[in-house]
């Protein structure tokens, strides 16, 4: 058994009720998470003296707009003393906040004002949750999949009114979104001019 | 009357609001440093960062995996070579394919010219905006020089997409190598010289000294790496710690600092440039013959020769630049010691030839993070000192 699997047994022991399960693939260690009880989850890692994951690395979040619970918030923690590292992951919906982990480790600020920013998960607890990378009063959450890659809005200099004007999104050309996947391997769809192809044929 | 006076006694110790950006010569970009003052003491800074935010992130979820490679370099464009590094390390990890030797090794050649470039811009404009003129002027000078290295190896002077999954993107010509030893001998003398500006300076050494103390502690709960965190006394760096490519074969040492102030960040890069220096020279002379891009065909092009010749290789190419490759499901953590720190790239692919997420873990924005608590307490002068020394671009922060 290799010693990320001893130590995700490890985990798994120590925090029964708090982790679902672990996995091991391509030499990283992931460890599934109830979202309510991250703070917990975490704290275990942090003293534990077999786990001793001291720096909070990152905080992101991934969109899965088709799941019932779409956000996966991934956590990366580093263990210096131990040269090891380890992914937790928790699943949450758009409604229900996660519990702010800033207690555990002071760097989670920025990361959970991003992850509120970018995806809008709810983060409760947290000192100071504002938007932190998009413009003072934006609206909309950008790195969901629904999220328009060209936006809502456009500013530019409005030379009569003396000051930056916001307008609705307008574009000179058509957005264009190739596919390039091959179409005898990954096209789910009708592909352009082969609309009559599998059509059903309907009564006139 | 009485009424009067306790107003302006109330005015007088009204705390007193300054903004510190985003226009700001010493605000090394497009901050937004929002300082609460008693007097000219710092009671609480509040970087608003954001302004440079191009939506990195979104873009690369739209564009194949070769495509996106190129957004790496304009995230910290100090030191770009590094940051496709972590983008192409996470992509290989995701593939399961491992660079020729050569490859290896001028990636790890480039990867700490880039260090020394990025230093070079850091340290004597950390030294600028402590008031010395003179190190940026002659620091520029060599940094055009890596420039033109740069330009040699991938046509461009900063933004590079010169690292591939698999390998880079050309050889080397002989003659760059060469100029690249003949160069590495001379720069000694460079940081020697701006060493004796700075190192022992009276004036510099006050601004810097015990400003911005962070301890091993902090620097654990504030999520700190790179020189940062070595400052601090850790000897910490994922080129020993975690090697990627050929680092474990290096043989350099891990500058640390004792004292965690803006001093010692700024020691720490001084030694840094030369432990890169060595490494640079190990490279040089250990690299050996070969190819410099996997021959996998689905991965990398074919050289152009062979295009002109071979069906197979046209479509090849044609099918690379067209549809990308595919990474299989999954998801992977790549990370690299860049100049500024860990750099990370989180992928997650679903299989298709786009990264189905792509989140850029950036020590910038980390560091950043701990202004705040490196600033309390301090006078307004220093706010520059402690920026100069975490070593910002805003690229890599506002993603």
């Amino acid at each position: 058994m290799s010693a990320l699997e001893t130590l995700g047994k490890h985990i798994e022991a120590g925090l029964a009720h708090e982790v679902t399960g672990f996995s091991v693939a391509r030499g990283e260690l992931t460890v599934h998470a109830r979202a309510d009880q991250i703070v917990k989850v975490l704290t275990f890692l942090r003293d534990d003296s077999e786990c001793r994951f001291r720096t909070l690395v990152d905080i992101c979040g991934v969109d899965w707009p088709e799941r019932e619970k779409r956000f996966d918030v991934v956590y990366h923690l580093l263990s210096m003393h131990l040269n090891q590292r380890i992914r937790v992951k928790v699943e949450v919906d758009e409604e229900t906040p996660i519990p702010s982990v800033t207690g555990v480790f002071s760097a989670a600020g920025w990361f959970e004002r991003e992850l509120w920013d970018l995806f809008g998960v709810m983060v409760s607890d947290h000192p100071d949750l504002r938007r932190i990378l998009t413009d003072y009063g934006f609206e909309g959450h950008p790195l969901r999949k629904d999220f328009p890659l060209s936006g809502f809005v456009e500013l530019r200099y409005d030379e009569e009114q003396k000051r930056v004007v916001y307008e609705p999104v307008e574009l000179m050309q058509e957005f264009r979104s190739f596919d390039f996947l091959s179409p005898w391997e990954g096209a789910q769809y009708i592909l352009p001019g082969d609309e009559k192809a599998g059509a059903t044929e309907e009564p006139e | 009357m009485a009424s009067v006076v306790q107003k302006s006694d109330e005015r007088r110790i009204r705390n007193f609001h300054l903004n510190f950006g985003p226009q700001h010569p010493a605000a090394h970009g497009v901050l937004r440093l929002i300082l609460e003052l008693d007097g000219e003491v710092v009671e609480r800074a509040d970087p608003h960062v954001g302004l440079l935010h191009r939506g990195t992130e979104k873009l690369i979820e739209h564009k194949t995996y070769l495509q996106a490679i190129g957004y790496f370099d304009r995230l910290d464009y100090a030191a770009p070579m590094n940051q496709e590094h972590a983008f192409v390390l996470a992509i290989e990890k995701a593939l399961g394919i491992t660079p020729p030797e050569r490859g290896q090794y001028i990636r790890v050649l480039y990867a700490e010219l880039t260090r020394i470039m990025n230093h070079i811009l850091n340290l004597t404009t950390h030294a600028m905006d402590v008031g010395a003129l003179t190190p940026i002027l002659w620091g520029f000078e060599e940094r055009e020089t890596l420039c033109e290295f740069y330009e040699r190896a991938s046509g461009s002077r900063m933004h590079a997409k010169y690292f591939r999954p698999g390998g880079v993107h050309q050889d080397l010509p002989p003659d760059l190598i060469e100029d690249i030893w003949n160069w590495t001998e001379k720069f000694p003398r460079v940081i020697d010289d701006i060493a004796t500006l700075l190192v022992e300076n009276r004036i510099f050494k006050q601004r810097n000294v015990d400003i911005g103390v962070l301890t091993q502690e902090q620097a654990f709960d504030l999520g700190l790496s790179g020189p940062m965190l070595r400052a601090t006394g850790l000897a910490w760096d994922l080129r020993k710690a975690q090697p990627y490519d050929v680092y474990d074969r290096m043989d350099f040492d891990i500058p640390v600092g004792r004292h965690g102030d803006a001093y010692d960040r700024f020691m720490v890069r001084m030694e840094e440039m030369r432990q890169s220096l060595r490494i640079m020279r190990q490279c040089i002379e250990e690299m050996p013959e070969g190819p410099v891009l996997t021959e996998d065909r689905k991965v990398a092009p074919p050289r152009r020769g062979e295009m002109k010749r071979s069906m197979e290789a046209l479509i090849h190419h044609f099918k690379l630049y067209t549809e990308g490759f595919k990474v299989p499901a999954g998801e992977v953590y790549a990370a690299v010691e860049a100049p500024k720190g860990e750099f990370g790239v989180y992928l997650v692919s679903d299989g298709t030839n786009k990264p189905y997420r792509c989140k850029i873990r950036a020590p910038g924005f980390v560091h950043l993070q701990a202004m705040d608590t490196m600033l309390r307490g301090h006078m307004l002068a220093d706010v520059p000192a402690v920026l100069g020394s975490i070593d910002i671009v805003f690229g890599e922060v506002d993603r």
